[in-house]
């Protein structure tokens, strides 16, 4: 038994603390919004937050987080948060939609850290992140977007 | 105020579920109690027989329930989709590196998945057949050879002024959807309930059945939505969706069989990799007389779709450009790898890049710019292809002039040349290339499509038809087309999941024809349904039926008008029913193999693309300076979802011909199995100035759902300026004089290997 913390609430969750913070996520929390891609930190698909930093849970050894604030996209509710996910509509970035969550767990962590990014700092931010749509100007553009509401 | 009719940029149907983790897909279903897990034990071999299979220590393992092999399999063993040669599990003979000889279910995923590695097994391998020419050269064919032409081409070459040839080597494309293959199957009191990432449900079903040796009707397919199927998915996600069934059955068990990245990518087909090559005739001023084309297709080990993907290759071999005496010829080679499938564009894309490496090489050669010797050999209207189909409504002339002017092309040239002449290690390159992409399915049969439509006597919409959203927009846009017609806000209609007992016998979702086929489909439900609440109002008011129209949320009649909520319950209660089908199957198409003739299109989608590219010549790399995109939708019935279609299109496309590298080793073993080793394009591949538009004032000229066009394959092919581009660049090492050959994926080894040539020749 484990006990985490995930989108504000504290919750116990039958798991071993070897297990990747992925499958506690969506097999025992059953907060499905976090995706598998790849399982080797090398798509992006299962980013999260934890302490408001985007990890990937794939790797993330569920045991080396409990204490820390996980957010996932089920909870992530924060003034960028919100902007992201309106430019992200107004802008029809998702095609497909499964590599989303990710993409806007990591585009949120940088707009919080970098209110104003440049190309440079979204292509660093956002290269761990793919999309086999390639929806990447729209994500560049809705960045962006986000960055300006945010002002 | 219309909200959400045809035309309108509106939101995909999905897009608050997508940005809120909402949107569910096979893997995030809710399992029933007790649901047990899938996995399959492959072969460590490419070739031969297995002489021992000792499954013991799998059965023995902790938490397995059951382990099964072909032997297990009562009804069908081979689940080859058009042709036999797909055996659901290994026969004893190995085929290719990977391949599925047991498959074991257990309590958890981890323990299926330990289970599946304690397999003894032993073979007597043979070497491998991996290499295309080694397979045509012995003859090894899935699939016979398929000729067509017309005019006499070979004497038409050896007349011409000037002849020419050139080979390429095309590589193939992992599909790499974000979401991998998976199926949860549940037994049911008949037979079982499937719910698979699939772009084809109905075939599905059927082999499903047939591998469990029970009717149709017993198997019931659902599909919400794909997280990306890209054509992996329109055959191969049959046998997935096949074992978890087998195993809900024997074990009367629910049973999901999610593949882990690593096995996705070693067992499943890919973009048939090409061999291709050329002769042609053509005058001083670098017109074809006359062209010889062969196109080789590595299917890999079985045949799967490699007839229809071959056959399309031949189709756009000729792409824009007209070949008044063409012999095109296609062949299917057997190796020992994966089956090979059906991926966006679906062999059009490896067909295309013969002819467009040939343009670039009499431009070479009669020192001409490449995009004059394009221009020069464009299709005029009415002129025919190789196989016979007559060109009508060509807009690309149209579509390169606005092109050429709106991305500076010239001037652009002059510039480029300059900076070739002064810069000393990088070079720039450019080039515009156009795309004409036939749209309809090869196959006839195919091109029919099924809706289903209820209205409640609250005037919701139910919509269902026979196609899957894999992230195109089909739903969104099939859901546009029924407010249109019934002339309500799009949020009064409802769109579900595709599901085989609602619209049978469907096609896969496949050759872009998604919109066309089953948004006709929808449209003839709704006008059913229309005519009968017109009688009805008719009859209750006693005003002409012609009075009647739905616009605006409301029936309006001669006299007066309804909300349309009030009319469903009218209707209701005058018995009308309120449920109908709707149906379409696409006019005009035919193909007579034998005689190699006929009309297999019912039209074309164009499009062109201006590429800039700039590779450093010591090293190889290199980088896409701006990209511009003019492509034709007709009529868009959503400029929103449609561009989106071109923009990642074009990306895909670039990366299946710049940084995507399946490799092989020698064992035929993929060493290229998950996104460390092969590199799909990322946010910091897209081109800094990328400007798409969507070509304007131009209905289609044939009678497509409102007159629009297909759009997701075609500009897939428009990232084919990224490639020309790149052999552009190289060539202003020789001066413009030479054509290097650049087999793709252009790496930057490939690129620096092309440089190195080129200045070889430099005098």
């Amino acid at each position: 038994m484990l006990t985490l913390n995930i989108n504000g609430a504290s919750k116990e969750l039958d798991v071993t603390p070897d297990m990747p913070l992925l499958w506690a996520l969506r097999d025992h929390a059953l907060l499905t919004g976090t995706k598998y891609g790849c399982g080797m930190a090398q798509c992006g698909a299962c980013t999260v937050h934890v302490d408001g930093q985007p990890i990937r849970s794939c790797i993330t050894p569920v045991g080396s987080v409990a204490g820390k604030a996980i957010t996932t996209i089920e909870g992530v509710q924060s003034t960028a948060a919100k902007a992201v996910q309106d430019a992200w509509q107004t802008l029809n970035v998702p095609q497909c939609g499964y590599c989303q969550s990710g993409q806007i767990m990591s585009a949120v962590a940088l707009l919080e850290k970098n209110p104003k990014p440049t190309d440079v700092d979204i292509d660093q931010a956002m290269g761990g992140n793919i999309c086999r749509c390639a929806t990447y100007p729209r994500i560049r553009a809705a960045i962006h977007q986000a960055a300006k509401t945010l002002g | 105020m219309k909200q959400g009719h045809a035309g309108q940029a509106i939101p995909h149907d999905s897009a608050i579920r997508h940005v809120s983790g909402t949107a569910r897909y096979v893997d995030d279903i809710p399992l029933p109690l007790n649901t047990l897990h899938a996995m399959v034990g492959t072969s460590t071999c490419a070739a031969g027989h297995i002489t021992q299979l000792d499954l013991s220590a799998v059965k023995s393992s902790a938490g397995v329930k059951a382990v099964l092999t072909l032997d297990d399999v009562t009804g069908h063993k081979d689940i080859g989709p058009v042709f036999p040669g797909d055996p659901l599990l290994s026969t004893g003979e190995i085929l290719f590196y990977g391949q599925p000889i047991f498959v074991v279910a257990a309590d958890t995923y981890q323990n299926a998945r330990r289970a599946a590695r304690k397999a003894k097994i032993e073979y007597t391998p043979q070497t491998p057949l991996l290499d295309v020419k080694q397979a045509l050269h012995q003859q090894r064919f899935v699939r016979p050879t398929h000729i067509f032409g017309q005019g006499n081409a070979q004497a038409a070459i050896q007349a011409a002024p000037i002849q020419l040839h050139g080979e390429q080597y095309i590589g193939g494309q992992e599909h790499f959807y974000l979401e991998g293959q998976v199926s949860l199957a549940l037994p049911t009191e008949e037979g079982v309930m499937v719910y698979s990432s699939t772009q084809h449900p109905s075939e599905l079903q059927k082999l499903v059945a047939e591998v469990l040796h029970l009717p149709i009707h017993a198997v019931t397919v659902e599909m919400r939505r794909m997280g990306g199927g890209f054509g992996g998915k329109e055959t191969q996600a049959a046998q997935w969706a096949c074992l978890a069934a087998l195993l809900a059955l024997k074990t009367q068990q629910a049973v999901k069989l999610r593949l882990p990245r690593a096995d996705d990518m070693s067992l499943t087909g890919k973009r048939h990799p090409f061999w291709n090559q050329y002769t042609l005739g053509c005058d001083e001023e670098g017109k074809i007389l006359g062209a010889m084309i062969q196109v080789v297709g590595e299917c890999g080990y079985s045949p799967d779709l490699s007839d229809a993907i071959v056959d399309r290759a031949m189709f756009h071999s000729d792409n824009a450009y007209y070949l008044p005496n063409a012999h095109i010829v296609g062949q299917r080679c057997f190796t020992n790898t994966v089956s090979h499938t059906a991926f966006r564009g679906f062999g059009g894309p490896q067909g295309m890049m013969i002819i467009e490496q040939a343009m670039d090489d009499i431009a070479r050669r009669v020192g001409k710019d490449p995009l004059d010797i394009r221009k020069l050999n464009l299709y005029q209207e009415q002129q025919t292809t190789p196989y016979g189909q007559t060109i009508e409504y060509f807009v690309l002339p149209s579509i390169i002039e606005q092109l050429e002017y709106s991305s500076d092309y010239w001037q652009r040239r002059e510039g480029i040349k300059l900076f070739n002449q002064t810069a000393s290690h990088v070079k720039k390159g450019l080039a515009l290339t156009p795309v004409k992409f036939g749209i309809s399915f090869t196959a006839q049969h195919l091109n029919q499509a099924g809706a289903l439509i209820h209205i409640y006597t609250d005037g919701s919409i139910h919509l269902n038809h026979g196609g899957t959203e894999m992230g195109q927009g089909l739903n969104i846009k099939v859901a546009q087309v029924v407010a249109t017609e019934f002339g309500v806000d799009i949020e009064r209609v409802l769109i579900s999941a595709t599901r085989t007992d609602k619209v049978p016998n469907t096609s896969p979702t496949a050759a872009s024809s998604g919109t066309d086929l089953n948004g006709k489909a929808a449209q003839q439900a709704a006008q059913i349904l229309k005519a009968r609440i017109a009688e009805c109002i008719a009859t209750e008011y006693q005003v002409p039926v012609e009075s009647v129209e739905f616009v605006n949320n409301q029936v309006r009649y001669l006299g007066g008008a309804l909300s349309f909520a009030e009319v469903a319950n009218l209707a209701y209660l005058h018995r009308v029913s309120l449920s109908s089908t709707g149906y379409y199957k696409t006019p005009l198409i035919h193909y007579d193999r034998k005689a190699g003739k006929g009309r297999p299109f019912f039209y074309y989608a164009m499009g062109a693309a201006v590429s800039e590219v700039q590779i450093d010549t010591l090293t190889g790399e290199y980088k896409v300076l701006r990209v511009d995109i003019l492509h034709d939708v007709g009529t868009s019935l959503n400029p929103a979802v449609d561009q989106g279609q071109i923009e990642g299109g074009f990306i895909q496309g670039m990366g299946w011909l710049t940084t995507e590298e399946l490799m092989w080793n020698q064992e035929g073993r993929l060493l290229s199995t998950s996104p460390a080793t092969y590199k799909i394009p990322a946010i910091s591949d897209t081109p800094p100035v990328f400007n798409v538009a969507l070509l304007k004032d131009h209905p289609n000229g044939v009678a497509t759902i409102y007159h629009s066009k297909a759009v997701g394959e075609p500009p897939f092919m428009l990232a084919i300026s990224v490639w020309s581009a790149l052999r552009d660049a190289i060539s202003s090492l020789s001066h413009y004089k030479m054509s290097p050959r650049l087999d793709t994926p252009a790496t930057p080894e490939r690129v620096l290997r092309a440089v190195l040539e080129s200045r070889a020749h430099n005098p």
